[in-house]
């Protein structure tokens, strides 16, 4: 996977966002090539991070940087990112080849090498010969899989998760956390995790960006995040 | 749960519901089965019978494929754009030409269509000397298109804003094309419902009446339904009236059998409250494109109803009102559509609870368990013998025994109450369903039963419910002209009947008051009944 060698920091300058009656107000950066998880109370604007980053959404002021590269009025295609949501990841009519395919080329037009990656990346995830499956006949993980396999052959240096594991059980996760991690051994990424799961959060994450209430409180590596109990929305994130 | 009482009192009502439908729709099939015919000594089915029969099957396949085919593009558009302005109200006013009288929209498509129509006023103005004609094949598709293609769209519209939002965004993500967007989103998803709507408009297109009795020109533009009519009313030739009837019958069966066999549609699907966020077509020929075919659809549908409403604001309202034609007919139309309307909710509730008495048995044996699955389908009947074939069975059943106009107006209240039939069950069977399942544990354990529960259990929580099916019951009823077109007579004179008169006898100015007042009545008693399904859907959605 050669994408991690260019994987580039975020930066989110003074970007201001007004959606409906909610303020919205980001300064923060995530490190590059490592996995940041963003945590705080639902309502507090995590996902509309992720959006900003993606360029689901566009912020009224601020910038959205790569490595110092603007982009923030860039379409959400034209950035270097792959994105997993807690759900429906894939097109539910369309099987895991085609849906792992589209990641390489939105026509799917795909070459024999494309074709032989996405077997590959199936078998990165444990999925070995299940091109042909649909998603309905997938368990949940399995379905979360694919998407991991689809965000390997996309190549994109930067990874964005919004709850990926959210809907899962509690001992799927831990192993999907494991996959996680192998797998950006691999790439080396600059993954941004949403995650609820103060766990997952220790599991996963070496820096943590807090958001509540529309701004970010901390930004602190994981360990220094786990000593800062006296925040009060930290202390009840922290015991769930 | 029930008690051994309640249970066989839930069973009896239902038999009596099978015994009356199946008997009035039997009896009437048997009559026209059953007719010597043979005194003509010709074939029943003759060269006009079968010209008839290919004229209706082309027609229900080219509007049907016209509705569909233009239905597409304004769907997508509307789909791709939650934002538009207005977009709720379009989508609204998509749902009107379904509550109109057929009657009156007709009338309404001829003043934007017609010979003195304003589309080809503007021709003619703009040096087009062939004006575009609204009689024949033409009328008939153009008026189809414009009572299915609304109806096209809005299922079209809440399939494609029913997809997860998580679709547009990775479409984006992954930088898809509009053309990879119709390929591997849209088209997949439309082409599931597709079969399912194509099936519902081909039934409507080919048991069309009204429409192709006012725009149908003469014996070349003449459905089955149509020509069962006129041989009855006008030529009196009853072996080719039962000919035409067997003939639709038939026709029917096929299509129902066909229909079956494809995944359900549901016509009452819900505005989806969810905030549906699209990324693709921000380009300007796309926002033009889309603006110009939303625009166009809207014109399409709105024209015609506006010209209703400035028609017959123009005519003599007050006096029309007072007119003694106008009040007997209106007191007439009253009488019939409660009466049948109370009578479709009544065989609804009998056939509801003796399903859900069936339901509760715990060993319900394999007799009980068919009766229920006749029972629904008994609700459906009036789909297998459309209206006009059912009076012309009657017609012919009551006949030996004397004046059948006498008997008119008790036939078009059986027929009408089986034609809302399908309707209040599709209001009423989720609505008693799920009282039933909330209630009926409690109602046991407590011992409330009878009178008390109907009081106290029953009446607050359904009484909504059944008065938002009587309404709908009661629109069908108010603007239907296939009943009482065969039975209609200087005696027996229904609001519809009194506007098909006045439009045949060139009386525009009265036509156009009594359009406008029929159409507003029909469309508020049909969305008072359809206003309940949507907001009680997304109520149960939201817990």
């Amino acid at each position: 996977m050669p994408a991690g060698n260019q994987a580039p920091q975020i930066r989110l300058d003074s970007v201001l966002l007004t959606l409906g009656d909610t303020q919205l107000r980001f300064d923060c950066s995530f490190a590059a090539g490592t996995i940041t998880a963003i945590s705080g109370p639902s309502g507090s604007g995590k996902s509309t991070l992720l959006n900003l980053i993606a360029g689901f959404e566009t912020p009224d002021a601020g910038k959205v940087l790569f490595d110092d590269k603007d982009l923030t009025d860039r379409h959400p295609s034209e950035r270097p990112v792959s994105l997993v949501f807690q759900d429906n990841n894939l097109f539910g009519h369309l099987d895991v080849f085609t849906n792992i395919g589209l990641g390489i080329n939105p026509s799917l037009k795909l070459t024999e090498q494309d074709r032989e990656a996405v077997s590959r990346s199936l078998a990165e995830v444990g999925l070995t010969g299940m091109e042909r499956r649909m998603p309905a006949s997938l368990s949940g993980g399995e379905r979360q899989r694919v998407a991991f396999a689809r965000a390997l052959v996309r190549e994109r240096p930067v990874l964005l998760m919004d709850e990926p594991f959210a809907a899962l059980d509690p001992g799927l996760r831990f192993s999907m956390a494991s996959m996680l991690l192998r797998l950006h051994e691999q790439t080396k990424a600059t993954i941004l995790i949403v995650t609820h799961d103060p766990d997952e959060l220790k599991r996963l994450a070496t820096n943590v960006v807090f958001i509540d209430e529309g701004e970010v409180i901390v930004q602190a590596t994981t360990e220094e995040f786990l000593t800062r109990c006296g925040v009060p929305a930290i202390s009840q994130f922290l015991s769930g | 749960m029930l008690t051994r009482a309640e249970h066989r009192r839930g069973i009896g009502l239902g038999i009596l519901a099978f015994a009356f439908v199946s008997l009035f729709v039997g009896l009437a099939v048997l009559a026209l089965l059953g007719f010597d015919a043979t005194p003509s000594h010709r074939s029943l089915f003759d060269a006009y019978t079968w010209k008839v029969l290919q004229f209706t099957l082309m027609q229900a396949n080219l509007s049907t494929l016209l509705s569909i085919a233009l239905a597409i593009p304004v769907a997508l558009a509307l789909a791709r754009r939650p934002e538009f302005p207005g977009r709720l109200w379009i989508l609204r006013l998509m749902a009107l030409p379904m509550g109109l009288p057929v009657l009156v929209a007709a009338l309404g498509l001829i003043t934007i269509w017609g010979r003195q129509g304003l589309l080809n006023g503007l021709l003619l103005n703009l040096g087009l000397a062939e004006p575009v004609s609204i009689y024949g094949l033409g009328g008939i598709l153009l008026a189809h298109v414009f009572f299915n293609l609304p109806l096209a769209c809005r299922l079209m519209v809440a399939t494609l804003d029913r997809l997860p939002g998580e679709y547009w965004l990775l479409a984006t993500g992954l930088g898809m094309k509009p053309w990879s967007i119709w390929r591997f989103i849209e088209w997949p998803a439309l082409a599931r419902i597709l079969p399912g709507i194509a099936g519902l408009i081909f039934m409507l297109c080919a048991t069309s009446f009204t429409l192709v009795l006012v725009l149908g020109g003469g014996p070349a533009a003449t459905t089955l339904e149509v020509a069962i009519y006129q041989s009855l009313r006008f030529d009196f030739d009853p072996p080719r009236a039962i000919a035409l009837s067997v003939m639709q019958i038939t026709l029917t069966a096929i299509v129902l059998g066909l229909l079956s066999l494809l995944p359900s549609t549901d016509q009452t699907l819900p505005a989806s409250g969810r905030r549906v966020q699209r990324f693709d077509g921000q380009t300007w020929s796309r926002r033009l494109w889309d603006g110009t075919v939303i625009g166009c659809a809207t014109l399409f549908i709105l024209l015609p109803l506006f010209s209703i409403l400035a028609a017959g604001l123009q005519a003599d309202l007050p006096r029309l009102v007072m007119s003694p034609a106008f009040l007997e007919a209106a007191s007439t139309s009253a009488a019939i559509a409660l009466s049948s309307g109370v009578v479709s909710v009544m065989i609804a509730i009998a056939i509801i609870s003796a399903r859900i008495a069936i339901g509760d048995q715990k060993q319900s044996g394999k007799t009980a368990r068919m009766f229920s699955t006749v029972l629904a389908a008994t609700s459906s009947l009036v789909l297998l013998v459309p209206p006009v074939v059912l009076g012309t069975g009657w017609f012919f059943l009551l006949r030996p025994w004397g004046d059948v106009t006498r008997m008119a107006p008790y036939l078009v209240v059986a027929i009408n109450a089986l034609m809302a039939l399908p309707f209040v069950m599709r209001v009423l069977e989720p609505a008693i369903g799920e009282h039933w399942r909330r209630t009926a544990r409690l109602t046991a354990s407590l011992g409330i039963g009878g009178i008390a529960k109907l009081l106290r259990i029953d009446r607050p929580v359904l009484l909504r419910p059944v008065l938002l099916a009587l309404s709908f019951a009661m629109a069908l009823s108010l603007g239907d002209l296939g009943a009482v077109a065969l039975f209609g007579s200087n005696d027996f004179v229904t609001l519809p009947w009194l506007l098909y008169r006045r439009l045949s006898s060139y009386r525009t100015a009265d036509a156009d008051g009594l359009a406008l007042i029929l159409g507003i009545v029909c469309l508020a008693l049909t969305f008072i009944g359809t206003s309940g399904i949507g907001t009680d859907r997304s109520k149960h959605a939201g817990r």
